[in-house]
């Protein structure tokens, strides 16, 4: 069986998981997506950019717009490239065919999503598949769905970047307005035009969003909480994927912006501060993965130090380190996959002596960790070379970076080691002595991207010609005679490199040590912005529970309380600027049987007023409302009189019905004076207002002109002589179906409410209780 | 209010309140009335009967569940507004014909289901209540 004999763990049920059409098709398209991608080597290396235009929205100039340019190209083969490896590798995963059809699917939708965002040439198609991705990585942190800590890692990751997303948003609009146009290219060659303040805003917006979803300082918390998504995953999005995202977007604007005043020291500070602070953090992880996740920030964290130069070096630096970091990490993420699958264990401290089980893991690791480490002739080494070339290529703080670049890479050196080694070397553990291989697609997959690493570094000036120059001049926005080489000759780079990997393997040999000053000084600092973000949101669901508690009290009498108090205010405004209306024909107008309905409405308030118990009160505001009614009839309002009748009976009947089974009114604990008064008040308010309205009403003349049609139109048109009737049911009968419409709906809400299954139930508990 | 003068009031009393609320949804369209005041007027009944007869007994006299009346009235008056779109014209516009003389048209058919409707809902809402209490 030879050597794969030893690690290959035969397992029938994978190849079902192959057959089932969903996984089968995600893969396919995965490797069809490459394959064609890769055919556009030629023109792409060439200088060309291919592109499809399909008008989308034209009325709004929005586009479905994609281009293929040498840094999409990069970008692009890398999500697919790696996506068929991953897919693959999910596939073998997952623990059961479900979960594994789930998690091929999410990844492949999470693929296409990336895709599209890194060859959108439109800036609202650009957003959107920046949004997918952002809702997609939800649903990937978040897929082992019964543990709450993976609900709140996914939660994380899409509040921070989704927030990001809104502001990058934003800035998007603010270009695509200022510039005239949405087409992404459009709009980089736009930009040195723009006025000073137009470019500085939407490069403000566009940074936070980058630097959310590429997990910079202040922003770097989501990133390691995200591992709580399965291993395939963390390698694809958190590694290889999405957090690069923002990078690409520095990228792509890069040409325009790279001049800008803030451009350099943000992007090189916020940098810095991010791959130095990420590699200490790093050195303090047990788990494996976690120790991970802080090394991709600190990837990111170079990337965006190196982008904030415009010398070809750095940029040539950042591109190269793309893709070298792409391969290697999503190597390593998948090594501990198989380490974890195999041992149910990712704490570094408790394993050993794998080798002997996983032999192809093994060496995948090794040569992925040298990869990491830079050590020659990996890929690795090329890309710190450039690094260090780049940092003293940067004008103004050469040094700064130069130290940061060392610090970082001094300590990847010391996590390459602990990942390659600390796992397989040594004597057997506890927990590996019953490890067990994995099936084909996993021990594979990381193995071909650790090869891949070493072949590249053995034969850059191809890779360089055809995948990273092009890249490199997309960012540069220019041409450029940068070349990879694996031997540059004795220089200053290379003495920096021998430095990092003595400083390197000295934190590795001394790591105990290391670790136990770090946790010192971990121990005394204060806040870390993971606390931040837990005080901002649990501020914001304190003050939601807060004023919910104080409006929603549930109590009928407040919320009647609320309305009229507002409604007083309303008023008492419009009287204050207006002055109080006068009575238009003085008393002189008023007619005897005008005031007989008055004194009915007058003395059935007064009864409903003092009431000593509710039957008198109820009758009052019958009384009332039957005055009204009255009222509705000398005007001429039969239908309006007869339907207040029927409602004023109705109600009457209603709470008659009720008020047995209400306490008695003296029985109710009486108010205090003040609310007694405050409610009076408003109560007393809301009449004058509403009589103020009125008078206020009767002032203006009214305008006729609807009548007289409706009075002309009612037979002829309507075929019937009820003016109020035809208007019912035919001129306006839209209006009469939304009313009917919400009669029915409130009659099945309030019996919804009332008649709600728990409710009964806990009637029904008490009742037996009492 | 279990009273016998009730109970044998109530006999007529709400035969006499259904046939008026049908009644005025009739003639609606040319005097004072319509569905929205019939409906209300066949709801009166029907509590009218509950006082004399109790909810259960009321509840087997409606026979149908009031929920059901409610949405076939809805369901009613958007037909109605529909057979105007089969015909071409703009939904709810009136459609009239004329046998021997006598009006009939589309209005009628929706002022069926807002009578519907509103009994439905109304009596949805009692029910509700009565049980509540």
């Amino acid at each position: 069986m030879g050597v794969t004999g030893t690690e290959t763990k035969h397992d029938s049920a994978l190849l079902t998981r192959f057959a089932d059409p969903l996984i089968a098709c995600c893969v396919l398209v995965a490797v069809a997506l490459t394959g064609w991608l890769a055919s556009f080597a030629g023109p792409v290396a060439a200088g060309g950019a291919p592109e499809f235009v399909w008008d989308w929205v034209p009325n709004l100039g929005i586009a479905f717009a994609v281009r293929l340019d040498g840094l999409s190209f990069l970008f692009s083969l890398l999500i697919c490239g790696i996506g068929v490896l991953v897919l693959a590798y999910a596939a073998a995963y997952a623990a059961t065919m479900d979960k594994a059809r789930r998690l091929v699917g999410l990844l492949a939708a999470f693929m296409l999503a990336m895709l599209g965002l890194v060859v959108a040439d439109d800036l609202i198609l650009l957003f959107i598949f920046w949004e997918l991705t952002t809702i997609i990585s939800y649903l990937l942190i978040g897929f082992d769905h019964e543990s709450a800590k993976a609900r709140k890692a996914a939660l994380q990751g899409l509040l921070v970047t989704a927030a990001g997303g809104l502001i990058l948003l934003a800035g998007l609009v603010v270009l695509g307005q200022a510039a005239g146009t949405y087409r992404l290219s459009g709009v980089i060659e736009a930009i040195p035009t723009l006025p000073d303040g137009t470019a500085t805003t939407a490069l403000v917006l566009l940074l936070f969003g980058a630097f959310t979803k590429s997990a910079q300082v202040p922003f770097h918390f989501w990133l390691p909480n995200a591992m709580a998504a399965p291993t395939p995953a963390s390698a694809y999005l958190h590694s290889a994927t999405m957090v690069k995202a923002g990078v690409f977007l520095l990228m792509r604007f890069h040409p325009a912006y790279s001049d800008h005043e803030l451009w350099f020291p943000v992007l090189t500070i916020v940098g810095a501060i991010t791959a130095v602070w990420a590699s200490i953090a790093a050195l303090r992880q047990d788990d494996l993965k976690q120790m991970l996740a802080h090394t991709t920030v600190m990837g990111l964290g170079s990337l965006t130090m190196f982008l904030g130069g415009s010398a070809p070096e750095a940029v040539a630096a950042a591109v190269t380190f793309l893709l070298v970091h792409a391969l290697y990490k999503c190597a390593l993420f998948l090594v501990i996959g198989v380490i974890d699958h195999g041992t149910g264990t990712r704490q570094w401290q408790v394993l050993g002596g794998l080798r002997t089980a996983l032999p192809i893991t093994t060496v995948a690791a090794a040569t992925a960790a040298l990869s990491m480490a830079g050590f020659p002739p990996f890929l690795g080494f090329i890309g710190k070379e450039l690094k260090y070339e780049g940092a003293l290529a940067i004008a103004g703080e050469p040094y700064l970076i130069v130290v940061a670049a060392v610090a970082a890479n001094a300590m990847m050196v010391a996590v390459a080691a602990v990942i390659a080694l600390k796992p397989f070397y040594g004597a057997r553990t506890p927990a590996t002595i019953d490890a067990h291989g994995s099936t084909w697609p996993m021990w594979s997959a990381p193995l071909v991207l650790g090869v891949l690493g070493l072949l590249f570094g053995l034969a850059p000036d191809h890779l360089g010609d055809w995948l990273v120059v092009p890249a490199i001049e997309s960012t540069l926005g220019g041409q450029t005679d940068m070349y990879l080489a694996l031997w540059h000759g004795v220089n200053v780079p290379l003495m920096l490199s021998i430095v990092t990997a003595g400083l390197g393997i000295a934190i590795f040999w001394q790591f105990t040590a290391v670790r136990a000053g770090l946790a010192r000084v971990f121990a005394r600092l204060p806040r870390t912005a993971s606390d931040v973000y837990d005080a901002i949101v649990d501020a914001t669901l304190a003050l939601g529970v807060w004023q919910t508690r104080r409006l929603q009290t549930g109590r009928l009498v407040n919320y009647t309380l609320a309305t009229g108090f507002v409604l007083v205010l309303v008023l008492g405004w419009a009287l204050v600027r207006h002055g109080w209306p006068g009575i238009p024909n003085g008393w002189s107008g008023v007619r005897p049987w005008e005031l007989v309905a008055v004194g009915l409405i007058v003395a059935g308030a007064a009864t409903a007023l003092t009431g000593r118990s509710r039957l008198p009160a109820l009758v009052g505001l019958g009384a009332v409302g039957l005055g009204i009614a009255l009222v509705f009839l000398q005007f001429g309002a039969v239908d309006v009189a007869i339907t207040q009748f029927m409602v004023e009976t109705l109600i009457v009947l209603l709470v008659a019905a009720v008020v047995p089974r209400l306490p008695r009114l003296n029985a109710v604990p009486a108010q205090s004076r003040l609310r007694q008064w405050s409610r009076t008040a408003v109560s007393a308010g809301v009449g004058l207002g509403a009589f103020a309205v009125l008078l206020a009403l009767v002032a203006i003349p009214v305008d006729r002109s609807l009548t007289a049609y409706f009075e002309a139109e009612s037979v002829p048109t309507g075929h019937g002589r009820n003016i109020v009737n035809v208007i019912l049911v035919d001129f306006r009968a839209l209006d009469t179906l939304g009313e009917i419409v919400v009669v029915v709906l409130a009659a099945v809400g309030a019996w919804a409410v009332l008649r709600w299954p728990g409710r009964r139930r806990r009637r029904a508990e008490a009742t037996q209780e009492g | 209010m279990d009273t016998l003068i009730l109970k044998a009031a109530t006999r007529l009393l709400v035969a006499l309140l259904l046939i008026v609320s049908v009644y005025l949804l009739l003639r609606g369209h040319n005097l004072p009335g319509g569905g929205f005041i019939g409906g209300l007027a066949a709801a009166v009944a029907m509590i009218l009967y509950a006082l004399a007869h109790g909810w259960r007994e009321t509840k087997q006299v409606v026979r149908f569940d009031p929920r059901a009346i409610a949405m076939t009235g809805v369901a009613v008056a958007v037909f109605a507004g529909l057979l105007a779109a089969l015909a071409g014209l703009p939904f709810l516009t009136g459609l009239w014909a004329f046998p021997g003389g006598v009006p009939l048209g589309t209005p009628l058919l929706f002022d069926i289901g807002v009578y519907l409707a509103v009994f439905g809902g109304v009596i949805t809402l009692v029910f509700a209540i009565e049980r509540e209490t």
